[in-house]
């Protein structure tokens, strides 16, 4: 088994809910809290696990905005984990979970140098490397509804643009996603083989917005407007 | 990536110091220039230990956590970090074991001295190596993934400890020409592949803002970055430094680690006046200082491309 997140480019609009949601989960989960530094002050920062970029695609007048959310993509060949010097930073071997166990990291960072996602931060309250854990604590809890049991981003997306399972199986809803959408991995060159796969935006057929056939509606509004302008 | 001290001066002084012990072994094993006598000797490898724990010291500041910082030497397996620490650990015992040595018996060159100075120099040059791997096997920072930056590692502690150890003959005024031939050559050499290195990462490659994105046949820019003031990511990976600058710190870099070590000796060899020994020692580690400085300033991470850089 190998979980991971499949996210829908086309239908990410961007709202950062994703984000907060994970924020508010995991502040209270195994690896809580995820620090801000001084929220109410004149620069406030803090540990996120998820966090939403915004990309132009494309030149005007062919551009496109696309948003971009990212957390830790579970690699298959997770760097992280090889290089960490104490043990910590863990892949799980029954469903591929990377985690960090908070009681052991020393905070050295270079488990963040060998990510090339951006997706361990370093708490420097607890002085311990912190990043996604795909909501563990939530997706294996018996007393959370069955349908339920899934990654607080994943829940509270209202475009529907995140989806969770296992990309081993070829028959689960992610893996039918990705061979149907062709989703693909972020910087493949690297090997990392990432979890985590990212559905382009569909083709649409663009709306033509010149010669507009005139419906009676409109008709009917342009001689009232021409009536009214005298 | 953030030029952080405590990791600067823990491969510039570990590095140092594991090359005294290597040019301590080597001059002790062939005699050049008729050995170190066991005065120098011991000043040699009390040096060396400074050095050393100089640089694992500052490494520990580093850590966000330290309490967990025995841990580090578990992972031997996977991580070159992990090996660093058993290696450097494990340079300690024959170091002092040889200084003992030599304190009681004197015996800089019997068999006893040099199984354990070889053993303390062989230790201390798998140390570099490890180090120089710690930032080798890093495929997300394009400067660093390359066979050149351990080498590095070896040409410049090697270098430091020439210098060091040929300036400390002249000082206490004994025959040295042939200390100063090796850490002239050693110099040479690493400032040769250091501008190997320079020329290597200067090509253009690595992974761009389309392979990171996954829009590879369309220009792409970033509209928001999705936070209003810094990150972890843009803190630690963030640093940059216009080219010009950098080629001037670059020229300074090459003054003070090579050029003013090498004429130094030179001038200090001919005239025999001790005040030059000490300007070489002084100017090779500040300059080898500021190599590993720029070594970081230089290290562009990939997570950048999701931070607006179009290629790293």
């Amino acid at each position: 088994m190998r979980l991971g997140l499949v996210i829908d480019l086309d239908t990410c609009v961007g709202c950062h809910a994703c984000a907060v949601a994970c924020k508010e989960w995991n502040t209270s989960g195994t690896t809580a809290p995820l620090t801000d530094y001084n929220p109410y002050g004149a620069k406030p920062s803090g540990v996120w696990f998820n966090r939403i970029r915004h990309f132009e695609i494309g030149d005007y007048p062919y551009n496109k905005t696309v948003n971009f959310p990212m957390s830790c993509m579970h690699c298959e060949n997770a760097e992280c984990v090889t290089v960490c010097p104490t043990g910590a930073s863990y892949k799980r071997a029954e469903d591929g979970i990377v985690l960090v166990d908070q009681n052991k990291c020393m905070g050295c960072n270079y488990c963040s140098w060998a990510c090339p996602y951006g997706a361990r931060e370093l708490d420097r309250v607890s002085g311990t490397m912190k990043k996604c854990t795909l909501c563990i604590d939530r997706i294996y809890d018996m007393e959370v509804p069955e349908e339920e049991r899934q990654p607080a981003c994943v829940m509270t997306c209202p475009a529907h643009a995140r989806m969770f399972g296992d990309i081993d199986d070829p028959e689960s809803p992610v893996s039918r996603a990705v061979r149907d959408r062709g989703g693909y991995q972020l910087m493949p060159e690297l090997n990392y083989n990432p979890t985590n796969h990212y559905l382009p935006p569909r083709v649409h057929a663009p709306i033509p917005t010149e010669e507009l056939k005139k419906k009676a509606v409109r008709k009917v509004k342009e001689w009232v407007n021409r009536v009214v302008e005298r | 990536m953030h030029p952080a001290l405590a990791v600067i001066f823990l491969t510039l002084f570990s590095g140092g110091g594991f090359g005294i012990m290597a040019l301590t072994a080597i001059i002790n094993d062939f005699q050049i220039d008729g050995g170190l006598n066991p005065l120098q000797t011991m000043i040699a490898v009390i040096l060396s230990l400074v050095f050393v724990s100089i640089g694992m010291l500052s490494s520990t500041a580093h850590l966000a956590n330290p309490k967990n910082a025995w841990r580090a030497f578990t992972r031997w397996r996977t991580s070159w970090l992990a090996r660093e620490g058993v290696f450097a650990v494990l340079y300690y015992p024959f170091a002092f074991a040889y200084l003992v040595w030599v304190f009681f018996t004197a015996g800089t060159q019997d068999v006893v001295g040099l199984i354990l100075v070889n053993l303390a120099g062989l230790i201390g040059l798998i140390t570099i190596f490890c180090q120089g791997m710690i930032y080798a096997v890093l495929r997300t920072i394009r400067q660093w993934n390359t066979a050149l930056v351990p080498a590095n590692f070896y040409a410049m502690g090697l270098a430091i400890g020439a210098t060091i150890l040929a300036a400390e003959r002249m000082i206490m005024g004994q025959p040295a020409l042939t200390l100063v031939g090796i850490a002239l050559a050693l110099l040479a050499a690493s400032a040769v592949l250091k501008g190997i290195y320079y020329f290597w990462i200067s090509r253009p490659g690595g992974p761009s803002i389309r392979t990171a994105t996954g829009f590879n046949r369309s220009t792409v820019r970033i509209l928001e970055q999705g936070h209003t003031f810094g990150t972890f990511l843009t803190e630690e990976f963030g640093h940059t430094i216009p080219d010009a600058k950098a080629r001037s710190i670059k020229l300074m870099m090459y003054i003070f680690a090579f050029i003013i070590p090498i004429a130094a000796l030179v001038i200090g060899i001919l005239t025999t006046q001790v005040a030059f020994a000490w300007i070489a020692v002084f100017s090779v580690v500040f300059g080898i200082g500021v190599e590993r400085w720029l070594f970081f300033v230089e290290a562009q991470h990939v997570v950048n491309l999701y931070h607006g850089r179009q290629q790293c």
